[in-house]
């Protein structure tokens, strides 16, 4: 262990940590060293084993092989409770937190019995003070905002005044500002010699925030740089390999493009008490634009989906396709009329996990009379559709007796989009088109999508990811609690403008 | 994401794990039923001894001795008729998770509408007695499922708890009828209704046993199963809604409409078994009609995978059970709920095994 990377104490250091699912070598032989008041990112695609691996260092997994020293001690962590009582904290992608209790609430849940509430208010007020986290101790959790409830995860940790902070993609959930906010927090925390483990995949903030990176690809480490004097092209391709990514659209839309597809004034009740409600939204799209709808997580993205695609029915004149009434109409009758959608959700939703592809295929593609007679299937032409996406879409592997949940997410991805293509849409609604898929993939489903708007089909693309909405979009929208922006038209916008825009600042600037 | 790190059972030393698979081998989803099946056989050993009965004795005498001869065979088929019939139709709707726990009901009330036809036409009959008594069963259980079919879909009243409930209610008014309106006027008052003319009776497959024609009807029925389930998209619809609801709505099925047609093809086969029993075995109305085919056809469609062919096999081993304990009454003089005993034991050992289907056990 005499690495010349070790100056003093590293306050944490893994070696040759395995760890073995069915079916996959999520984590294969990793080495990481982190140091006293160091940030570290720890990058990588999705499924690089980034998740995995914290989740090892926190004990809230065992590994397969392999050795952790905590300040120079060997340990094995059992259970989060141990890692915590050691020094460690984690901050969760997804929050665990109750939405009726008060900040102040969720926080004493969370530590050892006994401490009286009023203190641990005036605990947590002196912590947001000290690190810059604005935060009220009495409000309720359903009335925060993400990054606010992201402040009550990150002041739970440091109340057990860890020596090791560990953050799973917490800018996901923040606009760029609050984004920048956080960056502010994180530093002086290092400051103060504590070590950050910070996760992600976007190079830019890593370049601002970290002093080291460590990329994982397929489980293993294949490169260890300093981000602020490495070129986040060298990162990005040391992360997922090289990729011929489609450039940014060159907009060829003609103004005399015929209207498509609009919607007046849509509002609609969330069904679910957690849920959002639509407020007023309006947009419209022309033959062969794409608009893109960015927003955070939670903005109302899925009660949109579900309105637009028809799950849930509106008053008929608040969405209209070639100038026909379609809200009043159910999932399958907007179908026919010309308007298909892709939800976030894959595996259990615009795929079943355990049916075939061939099954699968016929999931939106029931109501064809080339595909289903009488109410029999014709099982001979569902193959060969099924054959054809594959086939056009290069779907890995090319088989369609394979269960869908057997696919990687970009190939199942890749098969989704090649159905909803193939069908020929007028309108296609995509959301999250390429969250969790691979870069290729990735690469593949813009290009397909881009070549859909230039036949012809007025796309609509709900996202979170800034970069793709900049490649694909003609104008863009942002969603926030529920209301939709303006839209602009890309050209015009930047990234700080719609990070505004996502924080409910529409109109300002 | 993996699945959870995985039960572990740990007993003086010995640890076993239950891990994840990530593929089911083809064989173990044939294989878990008969192991299902050898470990209910080797309790009801155990359960045997502590009665205090030899237990290779009993289980001759409860398995073996009762199918030994023709007679065994064809009260067999008896039993499995009803059983195989109401669990085909139900197994369309456990595919879809449309949970008809009120078959029995459904079943009396069938029963019901073909005894009140034949007794209508009591001695005016001809050969279209039967087919009326069919088409009065098959309405009658539909008409029955109807109802939660109608309180799932417009109040969100779970069909598990009204389907069942409403059987108590039909079993009720089953013995009100043959106590009152149908009481047989010549029956010395014995709670039953009289006893079908000829024309209002099965016609037996052999000429004295009591197997008769509604063999036909489980045919039919599990042929057209199976041709729905693989090559319709009715069979389409309900699987995708078994497996993925939130991936039906994404299709644009419609939930209501699966809930309905599940509801009444499990309510029209459950009928058309209640007349199959009034107009076959039974030949008249009785305060009971039924010694719980309807509950135990659930059993049978689950040991049978909710596959057609694999309910008719599995009928015909309920059916044992039926007969097997009337057996075990007579030479063992075992208490009759041992048969039921041997229901529950199956059910257990055979969602039990299931789990087989998605883990392994490992020794650490």
């Amino acid at each position: 262990m005499t690495g010349s990377e070790t100056h003093g104490t590293a306050r944490l250091r893994v070696r040759g940590i395995k760890k073995h699912f069915p079916g996959v070598r999520a984590v294969d032989g990793v080495d990481l060293t982190l140091m006293p008041g160091e940030i570290h990112a720890l990058i990588g695609e999705n499924g690089a084993g980034k998740s995995t691996l914290m989740k090892i260092i926190y004990g809230l997994l065992q590994a397969d092989d392999g050795s952790i020293w905590w300040e120079g001690a060997a340990v094995a962590f059992t259970d989060p409770a141990a890692a915590r009582a050691a020094g460690i904290g984690m901050v969760f992608q997804h929050f665990a937190l109750f939405e009726t209790l008060t900040v102040t609430e969720n926080i004493a849940l969370a530590l050892p019995e006994g401490r009286a509430t009023a203190a641990l208010a005036a605990d947590i007020l002196d912590l947001s003070k000290r690190y810059g986290l604005a935060l009220d101790p009495h409000r309720a959790i359903h009335a925060l905002s993400s990054g606010e409830r992201q402040r009550v995860e990150i002041i739970r940790c440091l109340l057990q005044d860890p020596r090791l902070l560990i953050l799973d993609e917490p800018t996901s959930v923040l606009t760029p500002q609050e984004a920048e906010t956080l960056f502010v927090t994180l530093r002086r925390l290092a400051a103060e010699g504590r070590t950050i483990l910070y996760i992600s995949h976007k190079l830019p903030e890593i370049q601002a925030l970290c002093d080291r990176a460590t990329i994982l690809r397929a489980g293993k480490v294949v490169d260890s740089c300093d981000p602020r004097v490495t070129s986040p092209a060298l990162m990005a391709e040391k992360m997922v390999g090289k990729v011929d990514r489609p450039s940014r659209r060159a907009t060829s839309l003609k103004a005399e493009a015929p209207l498509r597809f609009s919607v007046q004034n849509l509002s609609r009740k969330a069904g679910d008490p957690l849920g959002i409600d639509l407020r007023d939204i309006s947009f419209s799209l022309r033959a062969g634009e794409i608009l893109g709808i960015a927003g955070l997580a939670g903005s109302g993205q899925s009660e949109l989906l579900a309105a637009l695609g028809g799950e849930v029915a509106v008053a008929a004149n608040t969405i209209r396709l070639d100038d026909q009434p379609i809200g009043a109409l159910p999932v399958a009758a907007r179908r026919a009329a010309g308007l298909s959608y892709v939800p976030e959700e894959r595996l259990g939703r615009s795929a079943v996990p355990d049916l075939d592809l061939t099954a699968n295929a016929l999931l939106s593609g029931w109501q064809r009379p080339a595909l289903v007679s009488g109410g029999w299937l014709k099982r001979g032409a569902m193959q060969a559709f099924a054959e054809k996406i594959i086939a056009d879409y290069r779907v890995m592997p090319p088989k369609t007796g394979s269960l869908a949940r057997r696919l990687s997410g970009g190939n199942l991805q890749k098969f989704i989009m090649g159905r909803e293509i193939l069908a020929n849409p007028k309108v296609l609604i995509v959301a999250a088109p390429t969250w969790g898929v691979d870069a290729g993939a990735a690469a593949a489903i813009h290009r397909a999508l881009l070549g859909l708007a230039e036949a012809g089909t007025a796309l609509l693309v709900i996202s979170q990811d800034l970069d793709e909405l900049f490649i694909l979009c003609d104008r863009m929208a942002a969603l926030f609690h529920g209301g939709l922006s303006l839209a602009s038209p890309t050209a015009e916008l930047s990234r700080e403008r719609v990070g505004l825009m996502m924080g409910g600042v529409a109109d300002a600037a | 994401m993996p699945p959870k790190a995985g039960v572990i059972l740990a007993k003086r030393g010995f640890r076993l794990r239950l891990e994840a698979r990530t593929e089911t081998p083809r064989w173990l989803i044939y294989a878990t039923p008969l192991l299902a099946l050898a470990l209910t056989v080797l309790s009801g050993a155990g359960l045997f001894a502590l009665l205090g009965v030899d237990p290779l004795r009993a289980l001759y005498g409860f398995f073996i001795e009762p199918i030994s001869d023709l007679y065994g065979w064809t009260e067999l088929g008896v039993k499995a008729i009803p059983l195989a019939l109401i669990a085909l139709g139900l197994s369309l709707g456990f595919r879809a998770n449309v949970w008809n726990i009120g078959a029995e009901g459904q079943l009396t009330i069938g029963a019901i509408c073909a005894g009140g036809v034949a007794l209508a036409l009591w001695n005016s009959g001809g050969w279209w007695s039967l087919p009326l008594m069919a088409l009065a069963g098959l309405c009658g259980g539909i008409a029955y499922a109807a109802i939660p079919a109608l309180l799932r879909t417009q109040f969100n009243a779970n069909e598990i708890l009204t389907s069942l409930m409403l059987t108590y209610v039909a079993q009720l008014f089953l013995s009100y009828l043959v106590t009152g309106p149908l009481r047989d006027p010549d029956g010395f008052n014995f709670p039953q209704s009289r006893p079908f003319d000829a024309d209002a009776l099965m016609p037996p497959v052999l000429e004295g046993f009591r197997l008769h024609w509604g063999l036909l009807a489980v045919a039919v029925a599990a042929v057209a199963a199976q041709a729905v389930l693989t090559r319709s998209l009715l069979g389409y619809r309900l699987t995708v809604t078994g497996l993925a609801p939130a991936a039906a709505r994404f299709a644009g099925f419609s939930a209501p409409g699966i809930i309905w047609t599940c509801l009444l093809i499990g309510g029209g086969c459950a009928g058309l078994a209640g007349m199959l029993e009034v107009a076959g075995p039974i030949g008249q109305l009785m305060p009971t009609v039924s010694p719980g085919y309807g509950f135990t056809a659930i059993i049978v469609a689950f040991l049978g995978r909710l596959n057609p062919l694999g309910i008719c096999v599995a009928a015909l081993v309920l059916a044992l059970s039926y007969i097997g304990s009337e057996a075990a009454q007579v030479t063992l003089k075992l208490s009759a709920s041992v048969g039921t005993v041997f229901q529950g034991l199956l059910l257990f050992f055979v969602l039990a095994c299931d789990l087989l289907l998605l883990y392994r056990i490992r020794r650490e």
